[in-house]
């Protein structure tokens, strides 16, 4: 068996996530965190692509990622693409980009933000500045760089 | 057709547009010069004060009044429910929402009434988020300049004292910058315009300088905006040096245009001399009672589909 077929192990139904941008792995994989929770979960870590960079991948078995979470994936890793796996084939593939809103993935960095001490979920609008990606609360309206996010 | 702000939440001035502005700052004019007492008729309108903030709340309150409506509320959570027994906010919004016509609020934490909003029934007016937003106060002042220079367009504004701290000035520098208006900001570098202000200022087009020679600015301005030094940022000699570069004082006012009025969103401690009081450019007080016509107008179109004066 080849090391190629061996990270790319076929699942039955679930989501692939791939193309993640190389050390961001483990960065997503806290992102899910609960989520995933008793969910079969294959990691690759540096795996070369076939334009031979490196990549890190993530497979869940058994899920299909929802929107806000793949939202959440899009602002660690916007290069990485989503294929979601039915019948051990491919039945979509779209490539995440990045999402303008992103709900209920990350915490408001401000703390006396109201979001910290009520019952909602957060809520951020995203914007390129410059080549930083900032993410505005919804409802404290502060901006912060995404690489300020913790996971 | 209902006017644009009728049964409008209102959380934070970049929400309102220009025309929204200038409706605002029109009625309130009208309501200086005549009466609107009927306006909240049979209107309740909960002062819901989550920190004390006294001259906003009278001011309100005496905007309720004045129009013939009603005030239930409270000036201090401390002794409400929703402080002491822990209620959360969106409960609270939810049940004062359905014993009022609208909500004014003032909360310690940012973005407070953009989530009260969300849970109440009725337009919740925003009278300060923490250190987030205070659109009355802004549109206090934009009325105020609109008064005393007769137009809002191409006006040369001096900021002057804390710019880093102050929401009341970023708030109403980017209000203006709608008016292409032109900035001088006069501040210590410790306390000097953010960056994120200035950007969204050149990216608008418009003109500003940063300047620490205050006396020298006067003679170009139609507004000289002063704020608050905060003496509990600098250690004693830094203050008296700084308090001394931006302290207005009466003899630096030789040569300023007739038209040039200063502002101050009040309390001042002693960043006006008191000697400018008695010269014909002191405006600060008269800004302050322009805040219960502002408020007045804002209740006014929030609660009646169509106001005629
Ligand atoms: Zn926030």
């Amino acid at each position: 068996m080849s090391n190629k077929t061996l990270s790319i192990q076929a699942i039955e139904f679930g989501t692939v996530i791939d193309h993640i941008e190389a050390g961001k792995g483990a960065e997503i994989l806290k992102l899910l965190g609960e989520y995933i929770e008793g969910v079969p979960v294959t990691v690759g870590f540096n795996l070369h692509t076939q334009s031979g960079r490196l990549k890190d991948l993530i497979k869940l078995e058994g899920v299909i990622l929802s929107e806000d979470v793949a939202d959440g994936v899009s602002l660690l890793s916007p290069g990485a693409s989503l294929n979601i796996i039915e019948d051990f084939k491919v039945a979509q593939k779209r490539s995440l980009g990045i999402a303008s809103q992103i709900t209920g993935t990350f915490d408001c960095l401000n703390s006396n933000c109201v979001s910290h001490t009520e019952p909602v979920v957060s809520r951020f609008s995203v914007q390129a500045d410059e080549g930083d990606i900032k993410l505005r609360c919804h409802y404290c309206e502060k901006s912060f760089s995404r690489d300020l996010v913790a996971v | 057709m209902s006017n644009p702000l009728y049964q409008r939440d209102i959380l934070s001035i970049s929400d309102l547009s220009r025309d929204d502005l200038e409706l605002v700052i029109d009625t309130a004019k009208k309501l200086k010069e005549g009466d609107g007492y009927g306006l909240l008729h049979k209107k309740v309108i909960a002062s819901c004060f989550f920190e004390p903030s006294t001259r906003t709340r009278l001011s309100f309150e005496a905007a309720v009044q004045r129009l013939g409506g009603s005030v239930i509320g409270f000036s201090d959570s401390s002794t409400t429910s929703a402080g002491k027994k822990g209620e959360t906010l969106a409960d609270s919004a939810v049940m004062i929402s359905s014993y009022a016509d609208a909500i004014v609020m003032r909360h310690p934490q940012e973005g407070a009434a953009r989530l009260a909003s969300e849970f109440s029934s009725v337009p919740v007016i925003n009278g300060g988020d923490g250190s987030n937003q205070h659109p009355t106060q802004t549109l206090l002042d934009l009325f105020t300049i609109a008064e005393t220079q007769g137009t809002l367009e191409g006006l040369k504004v001096a900021f002057v004292g804390d710019l880093k701290y102050g929401r009341t000035v970023h708030s109403l520098a980017q209000a203006l910058s709608l008016y292409g208006c032109e900035f001088i900001f006069l501040a210590p570098d410790e306390l000097s315009m953010p960056d994120y202000i200035c950007r969204d200022l050149d990216e608008r087009g418009i003109q500003y300088r940063k300047s620490q020679d205050l006396a020298a600015a006067i003679p170009e301005c139609d507004i000289v905006y002063m704020t608050r030094l905060q003496r509990e940022r600098f250690d004693e000699t830094e203050f008296k040096q700084f308090a001394s570069a931006f302290v207005l004082r009466a003899e630096m006012l030789f040569g300023a245009k007739d038209n040039m009025r200063v502002m101050h969103p009040l309390p001042r401690v002693d960043e006006i001399e008191v000697a400018v009081d008695r010269t014909p450019y002191a405006y600060y007080f008269e800004q302050a009672k322009n805040g219960v016509y502002a408020r007045q107008a804002l209740l006014a179109l929030v609660l009646n589909e169509e106001v005629t004066l």
